[in-house]
């Protein structure tokens, strides 16, 4: 409908569904936030267009509707009673609009829990009881046609969690625990970014929704909870180890080894993350070694250290080994 | 390069992210530092210090670098031959000027 406006930076145009589109609404909880923008814009246009008109009357209009326009009734009318009136149908309108994002919309729901940490997305599956049976990283992946409940937490500074296409945006406030609600009506790639200024790399902290057919998202249910398979072969077995011996265990955790780390992202599954670095890379071999060698040139400020030390045999093979978690 | 597009070998670039390791005089983020900067690459005599700055080694090097330099940092892309090709044609519009 709109023509696309491309950002300057470039190789975010290769990630699916980047920049968001913001009045492009995929669900029915962003479908009701793009409908009060709509009116917004439309209301305002109106209202411009009603300015101009009393404009033109106080500059060339006829005496008599010049002295109708200055006179008190025009004031009452147009100063006191509209605004008094278009302001408070907004007011209930928004704040309406605002509880019903929060609100189920009926049918069963799936619940998440996503924790904005300086600068990526700890992203956790929950069961029935609000229990983590899977976590993740910077990827959401969802069935459509259902709500998603997500609780939404920090555990350093605000954050804000937005995926223009699916809801409207909420805070991520450390000690607090809000709740938002998505819902993806058609299969897709949806972008997700920041919208609270966090410090340092804020503006390179963005995430993926992906949303499947019920189908593809039982596949990929299933697929994810199979039994691990061994690295492949012997430059990931390389890896394997090098990613314990080097370090990297230290900070990131992949589910059925030793390496146990907490702090950074889950690699359980980073082979089949369609991006890296939250977000902001294509993922594949190359920028996985362009991050793992110097993240610090590609996401200035990100807790995660150069490994220029390392050789780029080590690299490669850690690089392969990474590519086989999926 | 006969055949071979500079702009799309650009468009390549950007898709696979590239800038991810090397700096290009075009592309302004990222500008990664894990491998030497381009900017003047078509002045350069040796691809990754070791191999001949021909057209077909380049368009080959940058599909599966390994295969020609073993122990290199840079990996195999994802790219086809065609593509390969393209960003070979890309990398020798870069020149200081």
């Amino acid at each position: 409908m709109w023509p696309r406006i491309s950002t300057p930076s470039g190789i975010v145009e290769g990630l699916a569904g980047w920049p968001p589109p913001v009045l492009d609404p995929a669900g029915p909880y962003a479908g009701s936030v793009a409908a009060l923008s709509w009116a917004l814009i439309a209301l305002a246009a109106g209202i411009f267009l009603i300015v101009l008109a009393a404009l033109w009357i106080a500059l060339r209009g006829r005496e008599r509707l010049r002295a109708r326009l200055g006179g008190e009734r025009a004031i009452w009318i147009g100063g006191v009673v509209f605004p008094v009136v278009v302001l408070t149908a907004l007011l209930i309108w928004g704040l309406t609009l605002t509880r019903n994002l929060s609100e189920p919309a009926g049918g069963p729901e799936l619940r998440m829990r996503v924790s904005g940490e300086m600068w990526w997305w700890r992203v956790s599956y929950l069961d029935g009881n609000g229990r983590a049976f899977m976590q993740d990283a910077n990827e959401l992946h969802i069935p459509v046609g259902r709500t998603i409940a997500i609780e939404l937490v920090s555990p350093d500074v605000i954050h804000s969690f937005w995926v223009p296409q699916l809801s409207g945006k909420l805070d991520m406030v450390p000690g607090r625990r809000n709740l938002i609600r998505i819902q993806a009506d058609r299969p897709g790639t949806y972008a997700g970014i920041c919208a609270e200024y966090c410090g340092g790399p804020h503006a390179l902290m963005g995430f993926l929704v992906v949303a499947h057919a019920p189908d593809d998202y039982a596949r990929w249910l299933a697929a994810r909870r199979a039994p691990r398979a061994a690295p492949p072969d012997r430059q990931s077995a390389r890896g394997a180890a090098l990613f314990v011996s080097a370090g990297c265990a230290a900070c990131h955790r992949i589910a059925g080894t030793p390496a146990n780390g907490q702090a950074g992202p889950d690699l359980t599954h980073v082979g089949s993350r369609r991006t890296l670095g939250a977000g902001i890379l294509p993922n594949n071999r190359g920028t996985m070694i362009g991050w793992i060698g110097n993240s610090q040139a590609i996401k200035p400020g990100n807790r995660m250290p150069p490994y220029t030390v390392l050789p780029g045999e080590d690299l490669q093979a850690l690089a392969a080994y990474l590519e086989a978690q999926r | 390069m006969p055949e071979a597009d500079p702009a799309a070998g650009r468009d390549v670039v950007q898709r696979v992210g590239c800038a991810s390791c090397h700096v290009f005089p075009d592309i302004s983020w990222p500008r990664g530092a894990l491998g030497p900067n381009l900017g003047d690459f078509a002045d350069q005599g040796l691809i990754g210090g070791r191999v001949p700055n021909r057209p077909d080694l380049l368009a080959a090097f940058v599909r599966d670098a390994p295969a020609l330099i073993p122990g290199t940092t840079m990996p195999a892309m994802p790219i086809s031959e065609r593509e390969s090709r393209d960003v070979a044609a890309y990398l020798y519009t870069l020149r200081d000027r």
